[in-house]
């Protein structure tokens, strides 16, 4: 009796874990290729190593973490392009200094709390395995949000990507364009945390989309390809975090990272 | 004469408290070509994207046309190589109607290059899609940010050609930058010369003989520039003396 409601509930946590991560892959493949195409990994990197300093802050005020997180990226992702329009120092330098210094400043504030457990490994590296329904149920809601957002944006955003002044010069609102743009990002980080943790956003962003790269002769398919090579990863990586009891996370990211390897043998499209 | 499609009075613009561009006054008509010259840092760019409404002035006002629509072909495209699109998407864009954007590409030559990726177009190529799309705009008023950069000597004077046909067929006024004077010479109807203010400016011929131009673009351009003004001369003298031989022959 014990051993198998052990099993439903096995079960139930590898579903849950299934499907939280087939939700994350859907929309980090065509937003992973707008992060690619527009070359922003560091600036997808910086934002999500500061989405912890949203976790500090939702333990602080005891507030929602996914809303949190959301807020801080948005804050954060909208301060850094002002930031970057100064001039003063190199792109990289910047996100650089604030990646860390967010990163920093979390880990800090979160041993400062000695009221509150974290557990600060499955922050870093994600714990699909803790997922619940009603986790799943937002990561559904925030990546169909996110997912719909995207589509109403393609076409205006693959114009700036092209050439921001000409689609600016064509009529396009480029500011709300791109603040929308950071806003599908912030939502993104929120949800790809609890699947591979805020050290590992990026590669769920960037490794399926290069990986489409080769096969897609569209901006369309390549994205839909990265979708479906990131739920492949989550796939494959969480059969082998199963038998192999390795981490969830860094298992799916192992895994997108070996199907790019194999893309390799195939030339260029 | 009808009203100006644009019109810059008094303009300045400052960085951070540099002056970049100031007392522009600079008006352009339909069906007119104007061409932009000066040397780096001269505030071509700025000039540019002030007309395009892409900065706003500090001092000074734009008075835009109410009927303006521009067609902008920027100086060069840096598409990352993981994008995949091709010449034909990279026109739907700006004009979702496929068959228009055929005819676009018939305009500028390179239909058979609608299904290339966009990054597999050689300088000359790339710089005519740019000027596809401009077109599809069915603009009145055309800026062309160095057109011809990158593109060889005889695609050059095609481009040049091609710009002037477009003159009259959209027909639109052109506002044109570039490096250097004796490319534009026969393309343009006035030149602007710009070195953060308007030096001078006038028809191509005024303007490689004034004193500020000579200065500003140094001995070599303006030797060539005499070097073509000479020419000029020596074709009118030739004209002059065949004259002078005719009316020798009526007397004979």
């Amino acid at each position: 009796m014990m051993a198998t409601r052990a099993g439903a509930n096995m079960i139930e946590v590898l579903l849950y874990a299934l499907l939280a991560g087939l939700g994350v892959a859907a929309i980090t493949g065509p937003l992973g290729a707008f992060i690619v195409w527009r070359r922003m990994a560091y600036f997808g990197d910086t934002l999500a190593h500061s989405s912890l300093l949203g976790v500090a802050l939702a333990l602080l005020l005891s507030i929602s973490p996914t809303l949190s997180v959301i807020a801080t990226c948005l804050v954060l992702a909208l301060i850094l392009v002002m930031l970057q329009q100064q001039k003063g120092l190199a792109s990289d330098t910047l996100l650089g200094i604030l990646s860390h210094t967010s990163l920093a400043v979390s880990l800090v504030a979160m041993a400062l709390m000695p009221d509150i457990k974290v557990d600060l490994l499955s922050l870093l590296f994600g714990d699909l395995l803790t997922v619940t329904g009603k986790d799943v149920v937002i990561i559904y809601a925030i990546s169909l949000f996110a997912i719909l957002l995207l589509l109403k944006l393609w076409k205006p955003l693959l114009a700036i990507t092209i050439h921001e002044e000409l689609a600016k010069v064509e009529g396009i609102p480029v500011t709300a364009v791109r603040t929308a743009f950071m806003l599908i990002i912030a939502l993104v980080i929120a949800i790809a945390m609890k699947v591979v943790g805020v050290l590992l956003i990026t590669a769920l962003l960037v490794i399926p989309a290069a990986t489409a790269r080769r096969f897609a002769n569209t901006p369309e398919q390549m994205a839909i390809f990265a979708s479906l090579i990131g739920c492949s990863a989550v796939i494959i990586g969480l059969s082998c975090s199963w038998y192999l009891d390795t981490p969830v996370g860094p298992s799916i990211v192992l895994s997108a990272g070996i199907l790019f390897l194999l893309s390799l043998t195939k030339k260029y499209n | 004469m009808s009203e100006a499609l644009i019109q810059l009075q008094g303009i300045g613009k400052y960085f951070n408290n540099n002056k970049v561009v100031s007392d522009i006054d600079l008006s352009i008509e339909d069906g007119q070509i104007i061409t932009l010259i000066g040397p780096n840092g001269a505030g071509k760019t700025t000039l540019v994207k002030l007309v395009l409404g892409l900065l706003e002035p500090d001092e000074g006002r734009v008075i835009r046309h109410s009927n303006l629509r521009i067609g902008y072909m920027p100086q060069k495209l840096h598409i990352d190589p993981t994008l995949p699109i091709t010449l034909g998407r990279f026109l739907a864009l700006a004009e979702p109607n496929t068959k228009l954007c055929i005819d676009a590409l018939k305009e500028v030559g390179i239909e058979k290059h609608i299904h290339s990726p966009l990054q597999s177009l050689s300088g000359g190529e790339m710089q005519r899609a740019l000027l596809a799309r401009a077109i599809l705009r069915k603009p009145n008023f055309l800026v062309l940010d160095e057109p011809v950069q990158g593109v060889d000597v005889a695609g050059q004077e095609e481009l040049y050609k091609l710009i002037g046909q477009l003159r009259t067929r959209l027909p639109c006024g052109v506002l044109m930058v570039s490096h250097d004077l004796h490319l534009v010479m026969s393309a343009t109807d006035e030149v602007v010369c710009l070195n953060q203010h308007i030096c001078c400016h006038g028809r191509p011929d005024q303007v490689s003989n004034n004193p500020a131009f000579i200065e500003l673009f140094g001995t070599k351009t303006a030797t060539y520039t005499h070097h073509h003004d000479h020419e000029h001369g020596l074709h009118g003298e030739v004209v002059h003396s065949n004259d002078g031989d005719s009316s020798g022959c009526q007397h004979d």
